[in-house]
């Protein structure tokens, strides 16, 4: 058996008097791309922020590579390893391309730095062409593709991806896809959550469908694409 | 390769063209001050120093922390009555004067940097006009707390209202040009280190900062405080330049007017704010001959400032001089490094 990852312990998470999230428990295994679909307002996004640490779960626990992570700083916790891309893809719109990744490395020694920098601009050689153009003048998905890169500066080990396809045309959604899929095969573990329920399956090893702040199912990626009911609700037909 | 080669000065050029140019500067002003100028003018350009400290402080919280704050002139009170308690009171000897008032100023700066941190932590928890409104409050309970603090407590050290007198007049024409030159420095390097960067970070975006490790709370508090204490130093140097301080004289409106300068300059602009910190305190002064009309003149400077500059006199461009003789370097030989590639 795989080693577990991140482990999720029947969390809750409560905006105010409002109950989003209820008993959730999942784990993520290293090696894997796990991903959590549903609807609108299901929790997905607010799981993610209750992992890096934005939000604080009421009860549950949340361990990382066998650490407890629950209730530790934002900060404390992209230095353990587990990064995130929030979503709407929140870079730096003042800097340039280069000062954003430089600003992904911020927890990493210095001189790790341009070598890391070198990876990124390996994988997004879109981003290279660009280094020194403002992230404010980027089209949308080369700005996905520098908050990823970013995430990527941080030296993490699991990467959370929080709605990539958000706003993009099907064409760069293949492409930043193709991207998830080529940062899983250099050995990452990755946590993605997504509206565009068919792309997240296609290519994740596990899922788990959110409704209403609960797991409703569980399975491979290929039985939920095949399952009915997933595919009367998420999948258009 | 991608990165073209680029021409640039050595750090260690740049610094001496920087020191050469500041001490050229201090020679050119020494003789104005000396010669030129009446007593009356000197005194409203060490006013003048004093203002551009204090606008390139609140430039660190509004241009570069994103933030609004309201109660700079309480940091300056605090910077203020620290010093010139110390001054005043200083267990120092008499021929030791310089050292007491060098020691004041420090003591005035640290002072009002640990109020920036006691400040700071609740203050910066909230953003945009809370945090103004919260700011505005403590900046105001410095002031009524300086007021009535002799009363309270039954002792004779403030003077309350009725002012704190006879502060040593350190201040001259040197020491401000000096703090000037420090703080723009240190603000300048602190901006430019790695910590400065995030500071901007979490003005950018706080959400994707935090995302990227950086501790949000810590920065802000940090830069906060930094503000703070080069406000401290303003305002020791504004208590041993009057010799009277009344705590009236730190209320809102103060707080007001330096935001005014720092707006008006362009935020993050660190030029910006010493011209118009200049500017804004030389013009109602020129105007004086026009008795009743000149807070009518200035109000209209401003209310056309507005409206044609909105983004303040330089907006958020900040002077280098290196980069300026770079470009020029690198402009003659482009050609030839065409070549090169």
């Amino acid at each position: 058996m795989a080693e577990t990852m991140l482990n999720v312990d029947k969390i809750n998470v409560y905006y105010g008097n409002i109950h989003a999230i209820k008993d959730i428990s999942f784990h993520v295994d290293k090696g894997e791309i796990v991903t959590l679909i549903g609807a609108n307002g299901a929790g997905k996004s607010t799981t993610l922020k209750t992992i890096s640490g934005l939000l604080h779960p009421k009860t549950g626990e949340i361990s990382f590579c066998g650490k407890n992570i629950r209730g530790m700083r934002a900060h404390k916790i992209v230095e353990s390893g587990l990064a995130q891309v929030p979503e709407g893809r929140r870079v730096f719109l003042h800097m340039s391309v280069e000062e954003n990744l430089e600003m992904g490395g911020f927890t990493q020694p210095a001189a790790s730095i341009a070598p890391n920098m070198e990876k990124v601009y390996d994988l997004f050689p879109r981003l290279r062409e660009r280094r020194r153009q403002m992230a404010g003048t980027l089209s949308g998905g080369e700005q996905q593709m520098l908050a990823m890169g970013r995430a990527l500066m941080s030296g993490a080990n699991m990467l959370m991806l929080d709605e990539p396809s958000m706003g993009l045309s099907p064409l760069l959604v293949q492409e930043i896809f193709q991207i998830i899929r080529d940062v899983h095969k250099q050995g990452m573990t990755i946590l993605l959550v997504e509206q565009n329920a068919q792309m997240a399956l296609s290519i994740a090893d596990r899922a788990y469908v959110l409704e209403t702040g609960r797991i409703v199912m569980e399975g491979t990626g290929k039985e939920l694409l095949t399952n009915e009911e997933v595919s009367k609700a998420y999948l258009g037909g | 390769m991608y990165t073209v080669k680029r021409k640039t000065l050595k750090m260690q050029l740049r610094w001496s063209i920087n020191a050469v140019l500041i001490c050229a500067l201090f020679l050119a002003l020494n003789l104005l001050t000396q010669n030129v100028l009446s007593t009356y003018q000197n005194k409203v350009l060490l006013l003048v120093g004093i203002n551009m400290i204090l606008a390139v402080s609140l430039n660190v919280a509004t241009g570069y922390l994103g933030q609004l704050p309201l109660g700079h002139a309480g940091f300056m009170a605090v910077g203020a009555y620290t010093c010139a308690l110390f001054t005043k009171y200083s267990p120092l000897p008499e021929n030791l004067n310089g050292l007491s008032f060098a020691l004041g100023l420090f003591l005035g700066a640290v002072m009002a940097g640990v109020f920036g941190i006691l400040i700071g932590i609740p203050a910066l928890r909230l953003t945009g006009d809370y945090l103004a409104i919260l700011t505005l409050g403590f900046g105001e309970i410095i002031r009524i707390t300086l007021n009535n603090i002799d009363d309270v407590l039954g002792f004779d050290l403030f003077y309350g209202s009725r002012g704190l007198k006879n502060i040593p007049k350190y201040s001259n024409y040197w020491t401000v040009f000096l703090c000037v030159v420090i703080t723009c420095f240190a603000i300048h390097a602190m901006m430019k280190s790695r910590h400065g960067r995030a500071v901007l970070a979490i003005r950018d975006n706080e959400i994707a900062a935090e995302s990227c490790g950086i501790q949000t709370t810590y920065y802000k508090v940090m830069a906060f405080s930094f503000s703070a204490a080069f406000a401290g130093l303003a305002g020791g140097l504004y208590a041993c330049y009057l010799g009277v301080l009344d705590p009236g004289s730190f209320g809102f409106m103060k707080s007001i007017e330096i935001l005014v300068m720092v707006v008006l300059g362009g935020m993050g602009s660190m030029l910006g704010s010493i011209l118009s910190a200049g500017v804004l305190t030389i013009l109602p002064e020129a105007l004086r001959s026009f008795a009743d009309y000149r807070m009518v003149i200035y109000s209209l400077v401003l209310v056309l400032m507005m409206i044609f500059r909105p983004g303040g006199l330089l907006g958020s461009y900040d002077f280098s001089l290196s980069r300026i003789i770079e470009k020029a370097m690198n402009w003659k030989s482009t050609g030839k490094e065409g070549a090169d590639q």
